[in-house]
């Protein structure tokens, strides 16, 4: 039974990181159907933000602290450029997008190589969140991966009340749900792309600052985190957050089973075909947005 | 030839222009011949005379990338399909015979080294036995990618799993291919690969007179798989293919299954591969996981954009092109080079979709149109009409 939860909360907690990434894909490859390749260097860009404060600041608690909104602006403006030139251009060509950001993606990641030296580099945890919490029932969890699992949810509720009760969310879910009709009704779309563009990179730049707590920071640190969170989006539908939750942490649970039942490789495997099974069943994705579009 | 430009993701963008009549068509069958007599001449002949036995083993290398490209020329720029995990079944191809070399440079009955290095194996794995027979391995270089593609491709197609879903999970098959075969160190030798390969059928491979026999087997290869692309492309089957990719649903409401029209693209477009991975091994002796992963796999795909994806010859060039811009400059400026790349692949993807092939068309309908203004002097067509609402109803 304590192994059952420990995987368990194995499971949910790479599930909370998935999510973290995978929420800002979701919300601009929903609205603006583009893939965003260089998505996983903003996540870098948030890491290695972390690092350049802790840096400054020394104090690992309040560098962390100040690193949260110092990274969603730093990924959301670098987003906000890639946006403003080129992405932008090539609303048409969503396939082209993916090609165009993964080269935008290859000069960041050099760029930080040039700045940062291509060893990685390391933050010091806070103290509070190095140890563990023993929870009822004899499971001990780490307290970072707590952390993470709180900032999701928190990620996740803000963005919810966002779309739901501001009047930016109300733009952005008319935009997603039909984009000519939004525009004839007066919402200037180009600048509620802009906006969910921000918003949607700086979630990236907030996942590198947890990423910081799990491990090292390096150039490639987002390209492997990528392809599981386009998997997330893609799995759980475009359009609408709940299905990547869901399916955030269902591929993290199916992942730690796998990689306890087998090896971590095997797991990876076990992912990728439950993967294709699953969009036999549903190639939309688990929820869809119903348009009475042809594709 | 036809030029037709990048595959229009939109459903209403226009159609791509209307193929030849048949009277150029029948020149342009004289005009290919005449390109592959030239191409043959250049890769026979020219290049063993003007290049280094080190420069020759070079353009060995490139070549086998060339031949995916054709592959993806055919997936991607006639399809639409953008596959970006070409790498994987490279791999299969590139580890199959792999595994067939190093069962015969080990000998009948004994283990390859690394398996007694780090698997500690007393036996060969039931799934090495049958690559111990070149009848069984060398038809394996090319039908297991095809395999893989025809499992892969019929599930996703038939579902209608299109555009960047697609992309993705061709990736995603790119990454857990990896992932499997770093896992697997002790019977796949993990991220090192399969290294150290001696012979090849009985030749030994350091010998530079067999290092030549490889490299011709390759541009005959290459030749082989451009004259078969160029065949498909312009059958009936090459016509439906761009018409999938320009209106799935047109055509099929026109009645055909468009599934079936990507399957075999795609399922070419792997054998294509596989085969490039076979020649590949031979080639520079080695098979890894890093040469085939991710970034390979786009690596594959930057060529064929670099050189005009939806042509015949754009692909090979771009991808020998960008393969020796690589070696000629990561050699020198590591740094640069890599931002020489993400800024190649920028340029011409965003501003040049045709890749440089359409330069040239470009410079032919100047010369059909003489008074056609210069591209600073004419007005951008009008924006608006895009179709973002790529969801159908379910």
């Amino acid at each position: 039974m304590t192994v059952l939860f420990g995987q368990l909360f194995t499971g949910v907690s790479i599930g909370a990181v998935l999510l973290l990434v995978a929420l800002g894909l979701a919300l601009t490859f929903g609205q603006m159907n583009v893939i965003n390749m260089a998505h996983g260097e903003f996540i870098m860009a948030g890491a290695y933000t972390t690092y350049v404060l802790q840096q400054t600041i020394t104090s690992a608690g309040w560098s962390l602290l100040v690193a949260l909104p110092v990274a969603f602006a730093v990924a959301g403006a670098l987003g906000v450029l890639l946006e403003v030139l080129l992405i932008r251009r090539l609303y048409a060509r969503p396939l082209d997008t993916l090609l165009v950001t993964w080269g935008v993606s290859l000069m960041l990641q050099q760029a930080a190589r040039d700045i940062f030296g291509s060893p990685n580099v390391q933050t010091r945890a806070p103290a509070l969140l190095t140890g563990n919490v023993a929870l009822p029932g004899g499971i001990t969890v780490a307290n970072n991966r707590l952390f993470i699992l709180g900032l999701a949810v928190a990620a996740v509720v803000a963005l919810t009340l966002a779309l739901r009760l501001t009047p930016l969310g109300r733009r952005i879910r008319a935009v997603v749900q039909n984009r000519d009709l939004a525009a004839v009704s007066g919402i200037a779309t180009a600048r509620v792309d802009r906006t969910t563009f921000f918003v949607g990179s700086g979630l990236a730049g907030v996942a590198g600052v947890a990423l910081t707590l799990l491990g090292p920071i390096g150039p490639t640190m987002g390209t492997n985190l990528i392809i599981d969170a386009f998997l997330v989006v893609v799995v759980g539908g475009i359009g609408q957050l709940k299905g990547s939750v869901i399916v955030a942490f269902a591929l993290g649970v199916l992942q730690a089973t796998g990689e306890y039942l087998t090896t971590l490789s095997v797991a990876k495997v076990i992912v990728f075909v439950a993967i294709v099974a699953f969009l036999q069943w549903r190639p939309q994705g688990l929820f869809t947005l119903r348009t009475r579009s042809l594709a | 030839m036809t030029t037709v430009t990048g595959p229009a993701t939109a459903a209403d963008e226009p159609a791509a222009p209307a193929p030849p009549p048949p009277a150029r068509r029948a020149g342009g069958r004289a005009r290919a011949a005449l390109g592959f007599a030239a191409g043959a001449a250049l890769l026979f002949g020219a290049a063993p005379l003007v290049l280094s036995d080190f420069r020759l083993a070079l353009l060995a290398k490139y070549l086998c990338v060339a031949m995916v490209a054709v592959g993806i020329g055919i997936a991607w720029g006639r399809g639409g399909m953008l596959t970006l995990g070409q790498g994987v079944f490279f791999g299969l191809g590139g580890y199959a015979m792999a595994m067939h070399l190093k069962l015969a440079d080990a000998g009948p009955g004994a283990l390859p080294d690394f398996m007694q290095l780090y698997g500690q194996l007393d036996e060969l794995p039931w799934w090495w036995r049958p690559f111990a027979s070149p009848w069984f391995a060398l038809p394996a270089t090319v039908l297991l990618p095809m395999v893989v593609a025809f499992g892969l491709g019929s599930l996703v197609f038939r579902r209608r799993v299109r555009g960047a879903y697609f992309a993705i999970l061709s990736q995603a098959l790119a990454a857990a291919m990896v992932i499997l075969l770093v896992g697997q160190q002790g019977t796949t030798g993990g991220t090192n690969g399969l290294t150290d390969i001696q012979g090849f059928f009985g030749y030994d491979l350091d010998d530079p007179v067999n290092q030549r026999t490889v490299y011709f087997l390759i541009a005959a290869a290459l030749l082989g798989l451009l004259a078969l692309a160029r065949q498909l492309i312009h059958s009936r089957y090459g016509e439906l293919l761009v018409a999938v990719r320009d209106g799935e649903e047109r055509v099929r409401f026109l009645g055909y299954d468009p599934a079936t029209v990507k399957v075999v693209a795609y399922v070419v477009a792997a054998g294509m591969a596989g085969l490039a991975g076979a020649l590949f091994v031979p080639a520079v002796g080695i098979i890894s996981p890093a040469l085939i992963g991710i970034v390979p796999s786009i690596e594959f795909v930057i060529g064929v954009a670099v050189g005009g994806r939806a042509t015949l010859l754009g692909p090979v060039l771009g991808a020998v092109a960008v393969a020796w811009a690589r070696t000629a400059l990561s050699e020198r400026f590591p740094g640069t080079w890599t931002y020489l790349q993400g800024l190649l692949f920028v340029l011409v993807v965003a501003f040049l979709p045709g890749g440089l092939a359409s330069l040239w068309a470009l410079r032919r309908t100047r010369r059909a149109t003489p008074d056609r203004p210069p591209w600073w002097r004419r007005v951008p067509p009008a924006r608006g009409g895009r179709t973002r609402t790529e969801v159908p109803a379910a």
